[in-house]
């Protein structure tokens, strides 16, 4: 492997490191004898909320749309969860204890209640305008 | 040049058999491997991997299955977690709940132009462009605290569904974790009657927005008797006629839509 201070000296100083080299160490290790830390988690949760953002924001089908929402909120649920459990924090380190575990339980259900109404105001747009392509839904353009 | 080989393999055989003979068996390399791990890296890439393939796809129906499958995968992180009872509510109500009334939005919204609506190609350079920076900076955020790179010490955490139903109707009877900066235990009732109300106010509003819509037409008997005074054999011919217009113009309103 190469030298990261070498590696650190071929820059400028006073210039910051384009990579952040602190995560080397973790793709380093063995993955099947290491334990698992809170950051393998917060990398789910990262690509799940990257995921969720780019349906969002490419999908033209309101419910695709729904979807990436869905994938949004369980990010989040996935960084609540890994800093409320103990399993995976160093020893003695703080966790959110159970307070998390309750606010990614209201998260579920606000979460169904959204879907709930947004799936209603779909099946309604649709109804209206026979198509569920959120480009044509363009009624209130001046 | 095969028969060195099956020369070789045979003078192996004769060191290694004696060997295995006396001594005990060796240390397997699985004994050093961590199971938990193991199943962590299983879930994790069953949850990115099909989250990726639901933007990836095209067909709706196939974001819906492979938004189940990760939402799946995403319990059993729950699981492994040592939250339980969460992921047992994950399973529940996302799967079994939201996605299958999802699944049945795209079966009532599926007419054969709408399955797959493309976007274009430039739409998802941009977006795979944009994705791969939010993805750099979430994770150089997420490497950025020391703390979070340390792994885990794998104290296993207490059952978690009487101390989350005690903390829903306003008791706590979890320990405090250590070190916790609030320090503060607070129940959670009135969060929990808000989220019920809300619950209850929201399935209300939805099964308002998504009933049927009947069109308000004049009924075939009122406008024939508002038009003429006519003697009361027309009206109950016109009667008898009404049923089938009515239901018709309720369904072109259904199907053709107000405009």
């Amino acid at each position: 492997m190469m030298n990261l201070s070498v590696a650190a000296s071929i820059l400028p100083p006073g210039l910051p490191l384009p990579v952040n080299f602190g995560m080397i160490p973790l793709f380093a290790a063995n993955p099947f004898t290491e334990p698992v830390g809170v950051i393998h988690y917060l990398i789910v949760g990262a690509v799940l909320f990257t995921a969720g953002i780019a349906c969002m924001t490419l999908k033209r089908n309101a419910l695709g749309i729904l979807m990436g929402i869905e994938l949004v909120l369980n990010g989040a649920n996935i960084n609540f969860v890994a800093f409320s459990s103990s399993y995976l924090r160093a020893e003695g380190a703080p966790t959110l204890g159970l307070d998390g575990q309750v606010v990614a339980l209201f998260v579920i259900l606000l979460a169904a209640a959204e879907a709930a109404v947004a799936l209603a105001i779909t099946l309604n747009f649709y109804n209206n305008h026979a198509t569920v392509d959120v480009d044509r839904a363009d009624d209130l353009k001046g | 040049m095969t028969g060195m080989l099956d020369m070789d393999i045979s003078s192996m055989t004769h060191v290694i058999v004696p060997a295995l003979a006396t001594t005990a068996l060796p240390a397997l390399p699985m004994a050093g491997i961590n199971w938990h791990s193991v199943l962590f890296l299983l879930f994790a890439g069953l949850a990115c991997g099909f989250a990726v393939g639901v933007v990836a796809a095209d067909n709706v129906v196939r974001m819906a299955l492979y938004l189940v499958f990760s939402l799946g995968a995403t319990a059993g992180l729950f699981f492994l977690a040592g939250a339980e009872f969460l992921g047992a509510m994950q399973l529940m109500i996302y799967v079994g709940g939201t996605l299958v009334l999802l699944v049945f939005g795209v079966m009532l919204t599926a007419q054969a132009p709408f399955v797959s609506i493309k976007p274009s190609s430039s739409d998802r350079t941009l977006a795979a462009v944009a994705g791969a920076s939010l993805l750099a900076l979430l994770l150089t955020a997420a490497f950025s605290v020391d703390a979070w790179m340390a792994p885990g010490a794998g104290v296993v955490p207490a059952p978690t569904a009487t101390p989350l139903g005690m903390a829903l109707v306003g008791v706590r009877v979890d320990t405090p974790p250590s070190g916790s900066p609030s320090g503060g235990h607070v129940g959670y009732m009135l969060p929990f009657e808000i989220v019920s109300v809300h619950l209850l106010v929201v399935l209300v509003g939805a099964a308002y927005l998504a009933r049927a819509k009947r069109r308000r037409t004049p009924r075939a008997i009122d406008a024939v008797a508002s038009a003429m005074p006519v003697e009361p054999t027309v009206v109950a011919t016109a009667a008898v006629t009404a049923p089938g217009r009515t239901t018709g113009g309720a369904k072109s309103a259904l199907v053709g839509g107000g405009r």
